[in-house]
């Protein structure tokens, strides 16, 4: 029996196109563009100036303060400028560094050796993530040291490894696990090592069969790692879903996982950690899903971070005729780009094109009461209300209502038959609550 | 082939959207036109039963409430939004709960109400706190009573907009005024005296199988409401037999329409799951005291109305606890 969690959605997958697809590496582009802000918290400080060069996995980024990341040079070149540019996802403008490529004769080959977890102390891990810049690698990307680091009362005893790959379309998870699977039990066996928790699952939805007896015969040596098989649904990745669909724990509603004694860390991310151990490469490169009926050859690709979304959709056959819109990240959670001089950052799991006729039209209609948004939300928000609430400014009825425990996983807007954007409404109710908040 | 995607890129704008991008292909037209689908037998069993009357009576409602609704919406300056089928499915479930020989002005009549009066005044669709096609029959019910319980015999009706034909009292006016049972079959298939879509059962079954099946329908309102009716009337079947079955009761009036086809009107009905198991137990308890106790020998109607009435209440407190709130 597969684990699962309540109400959700099953969608139409799209995986068939990539998921066979090997990982294949990208060739450095001519120029990256690499925003200094590319996770949650502050944004690192530039310690590069301009036409200074820099080498392969050169900090270049200084992180200011706790949460914060610091950010690597992923080519050899040198440094054309430091400016504001527009980042993803949501394109906020952000200090970034545009390094030109440039053929440096000596360049870090990051050979990785053979590490002995027991050597190393928790702080050691945590100073080695730090300083490699990881971030969580499934889309929110959260600096991982901080999520390393919990405070000595609230212990966590299950570290829970994210192979869900819930969204549509994306399978960079899915062939991480396949191709790589000691990196992920080993990334995972550091995390439990840096937090000291005693016990691990990995949580692999079961539309990825491969990936399960893959991950299970790696983890028959472990006695305390096991496979939890769960259920295709989304939003299984989520990270309040997973934890209640594989410990039968809730967080707490405005609580964090190590509330609930969980830690939640995605597959990408311990390969990651793994790397950083192993071979001191810090988080410059990462695994991405270019897909979608707008682009001609489909793929997963190893992509340096910073390089233009046009270089990465060109080494993927390029766009078809009618293509007409580009995401970065899956259907359901991702952010639509104006432009594809974008570059790819650490929590761009995907770039999905997607032609014409699969663009949504606008075409609100009103709100018909069925509550179907009410049915499928996952954690149990009334949507329908809460989007009048917003469209009214109605703060205290958005806080009575518990807006600010919507996750915008998008359920609520796929399934409105009446066309309403309720997560931008919700978002919208969010941002008053939390402008109000900060007013007061 | 850089310069081809990058010109690509420039001819046309890409598309801008908040996620998520993509839908279910469920949208409020295809609910509608569902609905209007799952009548399409009940409807055909009302011409077969009542003949050219009961067209004549279906189209008066149906075009009069589209009609009225556009003419609405052109005078107040909202969209025009007919197309949605909304209006259509209380033109037909107005004509489906009224007696086959009523006239067909007052037919109008009521359409105009329902529109009007039940839905435009609130604000259109979604909106409106009752069911736009049973307010109007209670309305027509207060204003013409006479008219409204003037039932006719099936296959009787010669001349259209006369009244030769044979009139006959209702199964559940029959069971509670001269307790005089109807036979079950007739009652399932339908040839018996009644509103126009309300007499077959079978009809009414199959339609809300269809609405089921296609997920258009929650299955919570009509199981609650029937089961409860059917529980009651059991009980007090026991100790008063001359109340009639529990099959009687589910097969007699307009219940399964209302339960099936009114109840379960998204607009006026609750949003949460615990909210539509009340309101289907509210409904049900209410035609029971109403047919056993009440001096009206059926309460579909009223019982839906009154639920309507409360459903913001409903809706209020069965707001779901939110993902790890304090239990």
């Amino acid at each position: 029996m597969a684990l699962t969690f309540k109400a959700g959605l099953h969608l139409q997958e799209h995986k068939e196109a990539t998921q066979g697809e090997s990982i294949k590496r990208l060739p450095p582009p001519k120029e990256v563009t690499i925003p200094l802000l590319q996770h949650l918290g502050a944004p690192a400080k530039a310690i590069v100036e301009p036409k200074a060069e820099v080498i392969l996995g050169e900090k270049i980024g200084e992180p200011q303060g706790f949460v914060s990341a610091a950010v690597h040079a992923s080519i050899s070149g040198v440094v054309r400028a430091v400016r504001e540019l527009p980042a993803p996802p949501a394109g906020r403008r952000v200090a970034s560094i545009i390094i030109e490529r440039k053929e440096i004769e000596e360049q870090p080959d990051f050979k990785s050796s053979v590490v002995t977890l027991d050597k190393l102390t928790p702080e050691d891990i945590r100073a080695a993530v730090a300083e490699a810049g990881i971030v969580g690698l499934g889309g929110a990307a959260f600096p991982s040291q901080v999520k390393l680091s919990p405070p000595e009362e609230k212990p966590v005893d299950t570290v829970i490894l994210n192979g869900c790959e819930c969204e549509p379309y994306l399978t960079c998870d899915h062939r991480l696990m396949l191709e790589r699977p000691e990196e992920a039990l080993f990334g995972l066996k550091a995390i439990m090592r840096a937090v000291e928790a005693p016990r691990a699952f990995i949580g692999i939805e079961n539309n990825k069969p491969d990936a399960i007896q893959v991950m299970q015969k790696i983890c028959q040596e472990e006695e305390n790692i096991d496979v939890a098989v769960l259920k295709t649904k989304y939003p299984q990745g989520g990270e309040k879903m997973l934890i209640e669909a594989v410990l039968a724990r809730r967080v707490p509603l405005g609580g964090l996982p190590m509330d609930v004694g969980a830690l939640v860390h995605n597959v990408g991310t311990a390969v990651a950690i793994a790397e950083c151990l192993t071979s001191g490469k810090p988080l410059m490169e990462r695994v991405i899903t270019v897909v979608g009926s707008g682009v001609r050859e489909p793929a997963n690709v190893l992509v340096p971070i910073g390089t233009p979304l046009r270089d990465v959709i060109e080494s993927c056959g390029g766009l078809s005729d009618t293509a007409a819109q580009v995401i970065l990240g899956g259907p359901m959670m991702g952010f639509a780009q104006a432009a594809l001089d974008t570059p790819v950052v650490k929590g761009t799991c995907g770039i999905l094109v997607l032609e014409r006729d699969e663009v949504l039209p606008f075409e609100e209609t009103p709100c018909i009461r069925c509550g179907r948004c009410v049915d499928v939300c996952p954690v149990f928000v009334v949507p329908s209300d809460l989007a009048r609430f917003a469209k009214a400014a109605d703060i205290g009825r958005l806080m009575e209502y518990d807006v600010m425990n919507c996750c915008e996983c998008g359920c609520c807007a796929y399934v409105c038959p009446a066309r309403i954007p309720l997560v931008h409404l919700l978002r919208l109710g969010k941002q008053l609550v939390q402008t109000a908040a900060k007013k007061s | 082939m850089t310069a081809e995607t990058e010109e690509l890129a420039e001819q046309r704008l890409l598309e801008i959207r908040t996620s998520p991008h993509i839908r279910s292909p469920l949208a409020t037209p295809q609910v509608m036109r569902g609905v209007l689908i799952a009548l399409i037998p009940a409807s055909a069993a009302s011409i077969y039963f009542f003949r050219i009357q009961a067209l004549l009576l279906i189209l008066t409602s149906v075009v009069a409430c589209m009609g009225v609704e556009a003419l609405c919406q052109f005078l107040l300056k909202r969209p025009i939004s007919v197309g949605d089928g909304s209006a259509a499915v209380t033109g037909l479930l107005l004509a489906l709960v009224l007696p086959p020989g009523l006239p067909l002005y007052y037919v109008a009549l009521g359409a105009a109400f329902a529109i009007i009066i039940g839905k435009q005044i609130f604000g259109g669709l979604g909106y409106n706190i009752f069911n736009p096609a049973l307010i109007a029959r209670a309305f027509l019910m207060a204003a013409f009573p006479g008219r409204l319980t003037t039932w006719l015999e099936p296959f009787t009706l010669k001349v259209v907009g006369s009244v030769d034909a044979i009139t006959k009292a209702t199964p559940l006016a029959l069971m509670k005024f001269y307790s005089e049972p109807t036979p079950l079959k007739n009652l399932f298939f339908g040839n018996v005296a009644g509103s126009l879509g309300e007499t077959c059962a079978l009809a009414l079954i199959i339609g809300a199988a269809f609405l089921l099946i296609k997920g258009y329908m929650d299955w919570r309102i009509p199981l609650s409401y029937l089961g409860i009716v059917f529980i009651l009337s059991a009980l007090i079947w026991k100790f008063a037999p001359g109340s009639g079955s529990p099959l009687f009761h589910l097969l007699s009036g307009g219940l399964l329409l209302g339960a099936l086809f009114m109840a379960t009107d998204p607009v006026t009905s609750p949003v949460t799951k615990t909210g539509r198991w009340l309101f289907g137990i509210g409904a049900g308890l209410l035609v029971i005291i109403i047919r056993n106790w009440g001096g009206l020998p059926e309460g579909v109607m009223y019982s839906i109305l009154l639920m309507n009435a409360v459903t913001p209440l409903i809706n209020r407190l069965t707001k779901p606890k939110p993902f790890g709130a304090a239990k």
